[in-house]
């Protein structure tokens, strides 16, 4: 047993890192949220290049052959960046809707969010998850909703689609826990980091216990998302990624809402970004798997372990 | 990112696993927790048959990984955990075999290993607790020993020890931490007053310790003169790392047996029982995973366990108080029957934040250290 990342492991996540850095910065997400969440279409197509969605086909389908514990440190830094776009939904249909894997198709999936569909506005195939491959079908008539995230676009479908399901929910969800661990961990940071700037009453905020110990709760519950988030991947076990699932979405809305406090009104302005990841992360606690489901799932799994 | 054993780690698990069929069920009864004698008696007896079968060390040298595999396993089969040889195994043990001579580590390790003496530790003092280097417990040289006066409290094992790990102060006039230094006092020094406390849970955990001019020989003090905080810090560092890997083991089965008596009252039935008896589930899978984390970080930073321990010890201590919460949910007023299963874990898990460094020190640490934030007061 050896739990720690491999050396490519790494070189992955730093590379996955530096490129989203330099193509969706600061300056980019606040012109993504501009536009409402409508997606760069460049950025996907090199998203698409850089083996974003083609990650796990293997290497002679023109994918790199990894798997989903790569897939999970990818996500996490999707979910640090707040990149948006059907990240989950376009990589489970690469190598089955064309156009998927290399970013020249953007996918979305009906049913991972009750009648709610994300980024319909941009997409080009619209996909149930079920039995087999992803399903594509037709949007009907789907109307505009008002949308809390402002980077993820909503519509409403006439008709509920059945729910997701099948062999490919487990990596959607695995990877939506992946995206929320990853924003839990930057909430961290910037909470850290502004209690370490911000001086009140003479002294940095963060040397005041209430705070510190905002910020050391936010550490915690990140680190045991993390530990739960990195296992799920590897072992691929369906009831310890929704168990993943339940603590990564409670390490990123609870982290969001400390980062809000610990950011004082700043943290209530459209402004500053720390809204963005509460919003963002609100959202996907509720997307393929919800906190009741999930918790279902560990019940049961409780109960058939006796 | 690997969770699978190697084969070599499959093949120790399976011949502790053997070995441990056989061993546990030879245990006499356990005794029951307010006969000091009698649990000093079965726990030393557990640390031999250990001994002897080649797993007295397992604590100090075995790979972080077979420490795990052993924890897991013993828990596993209901066999006990250190009890009384807590600190000779996990505390005073481990900072011998890391700061004592040759001399110190021939003349205590071997005892400890062969459950043949009992460690108590003697930090805490009425005025100093979480505030550990404000002690002032004094020791003053006098020819080749220390003649220690003051006074210790919640020493947990202290009736039934042979050696009392001991933080005195030598200079008075240092800093705060520069003037403590690490005695092991024996235990049946003249001078030594051990008085029993009762805890919530009823029974006699700990005690308090009045010393009166108590005289240490100078070869029992491990370190320097003056370096006994330095050297406090690699024992309490040991305390937080690994060693609550058993106990999560053992919330694991607790809580399937919550769940079967959950089934069995009906409570199965209402969905808020139900989810946060399942919410519970993912919460000790996911510890099990972080102590696999922390075992795994503890290999590249040369095996000391970091402060990786605090975040793991902040999360469980809570984790453990919520399960006993959970299970007196299922209980219903029975939770209120000390003699039904889980009621005086529920009183005894009350400890668990506060012994071994309160949560709120732990956030202090955490915040500190890990995150770098501003050291304040
Ligand atoms: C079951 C049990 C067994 C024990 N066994 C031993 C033993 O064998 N040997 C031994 O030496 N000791 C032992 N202890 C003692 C234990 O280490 C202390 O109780 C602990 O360190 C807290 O000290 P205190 O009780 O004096 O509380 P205090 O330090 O007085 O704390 C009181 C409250 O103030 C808070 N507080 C204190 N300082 C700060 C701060 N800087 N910031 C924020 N909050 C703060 C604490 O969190 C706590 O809530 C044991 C304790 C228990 C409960």
């Amino acid at each position: 047993m050896d739990f720690r990342l491999t050396d490519d492991q790494r070189a992955l996540r730093s590379g996955v890192r530096r490129l989203l850095t330099r193509r969706f910065g600061r300056e980019a997400l606040r012109a993504a949220v501009d536009r409402e969440g409508r997606l760069d279409r460049d950025l996907w197509r090199e998203l698409g290049r850089a083996g974003l969605f083609a990650l796990r086909l293997p290497e002679s389908d023109g994918g790199a052959g990894l798997g989903l514990p790569e897939a999970a440190l990818v996500f996490e830094e999707a979910g640090r960046a707040l990149l948006p776009g059907p990240l989950v939904a376009t990589q489970l249909a690469a190598g089955s809707v064309p156009g998927a894997a290399d970013g020249t198709a953007v996918v979305t999936c009906a049913g991972q969010l009750s009648s709610l569909v994300a980024h319909l506005v941009d997409a080009d195939v619209l996909v149930t998850i079920g039995a087999g491959a992803p399903h594509v079908v037709a949007a009907g008539e789907a109307a505009a909703v008002r949308s809390l995230d402002p980077l993820t676009p909503l519509h409403r479908l006439p008709h509920p689609p059945p729910a997701a399901s099948g062999p490919l929910l487990g990596a959607a969800v695995l990877l939506t826990a992946a995206e929320q661990l990853g924003s839990a961990a930057r909430s961290t940071e910037d909470a850290v980091r502004h209690a370490g700037d911000r001086v009140q009453f003479g002294q940095p905020v963060g040397g005041f216990q209430a705070v510190k110990h905002l910020c050391a709760e936010m550490l915690v519950r990140t680190e045991v998302a993390r530990a739960a988030v990195r296992a799920a991947a590897v072992t691929g076990d369906l009831t310890e990624i929704a168990g993943a699932k339940l603590l990564a979405d409670d390490a990123a809305v609870r982290g969001a809402r400390d980062c809000l406090q610990v950011f004082g009104g700043m943290g209530f302005t459209w402004e500053a970004d720390v809204h963005l990841h509460l919003k963002r992360s609100l959202l996907r606690a509720q997307m393929w798997l919800t906190t009741v489901q999930a918790e279902e799932i560990q019940a049961q799994a409780l109960a058939s372990a006796l | 990112m690997d969770l699978a054993y190697t084969d070599a780690e499959e093949e120790y698990r399976s011949r502790l696993r053997d070995w441990l069929a056989v061993a546990v069920p030879e245990l006499p009864p356990r005794p029951p927790p307010d006969d000091w004698p009698a649990r000093r008696a079965y726990d030393t007896a557990w640390q031999r048959a250990l001994y002897d079968a080649g797993y007295g060390e397992v604590h100090w040298d075995a790979s972080p990984t077979l420490r795990l595999i052993f924890l897991e396993e013993t828990e596993r089969a209901g066999a006990p955990y250190v009890g009384a040889n807590f600190v000779g195994l996990l505390h005073a043990g481990p900072t011998i075999a890391a700061e004592g001579t040759p001399q110190q580590r021939e003349r205590w390790l071997g005892p400890v290993l062969r459950g043949d003496e009992i460690w108590c530790q003697g930090f805490s003092e009425p005025d100093a607790g979480s505030d550990l280097a404000s002690l002032r417990t004094k020791a003053v040289r006098d020819g080749d020993a220390y003649v220690v006066t003051g006074s210790k409290i919640w020493t947990s094992h202290a009736e039934v020890a042979d050696w009392c790990e001991l933080l005195v102060r030598t200079d008075p006039a240092a800093p705060r931490h520069r003037g403590i230094t690490w005695l092991a006092m024996p235990m049946d020094a003249p001078g030594i007053t051990v008085r029993p406390l009762r805890t919530l849970a009823g029974s006699a955990e700990f005690a308090e310790m009045f010393l009166d001019e108590v005289r240490v020989p100078v070869a029992c003090r491990v370190g320097e003169e003056n370096d006994g905080w330095r050297v406090t810090m690699v024992t309490l560092s040991f305390e937080r790392g690994t060693a609550f890997a058993g106990e999560v083991v053992a919330c694991r089965r607790t809580l399937a047996e919550v769940a079967a008596e959950a089934r069995a009252n009906g409570s199965w039935d209402d969905p808020a029982v139900r989810r946060r008896l399942g919410r519970l589930y993912a919460e000790f899978a996911a510890l099990w995973r972080l102590i696999q984390w922390n075992v795994s970080a503890a290999a590249s930073n040369g095996s000391l366990p970091g402060t990786g321990g605090s975040v793991f010890k902040l999360r469980y201590s809570h984790a453990r108080q919520e399960l006993y919460d959970a299970a007196a949910e299922v209980l219903g007023p029975d939770a209120l029957d000390l003699s039904r299963p889980w009621t005086l874990e529920r009183l005894s898990s009350l400890s668990y934040t506060i012994a071994a460094g309160t949560s709120q020190i732990q956030r202090n640490i955490v915040a500190e250290r890990i995150l770098g934030l501003p050291k304040g007061r």
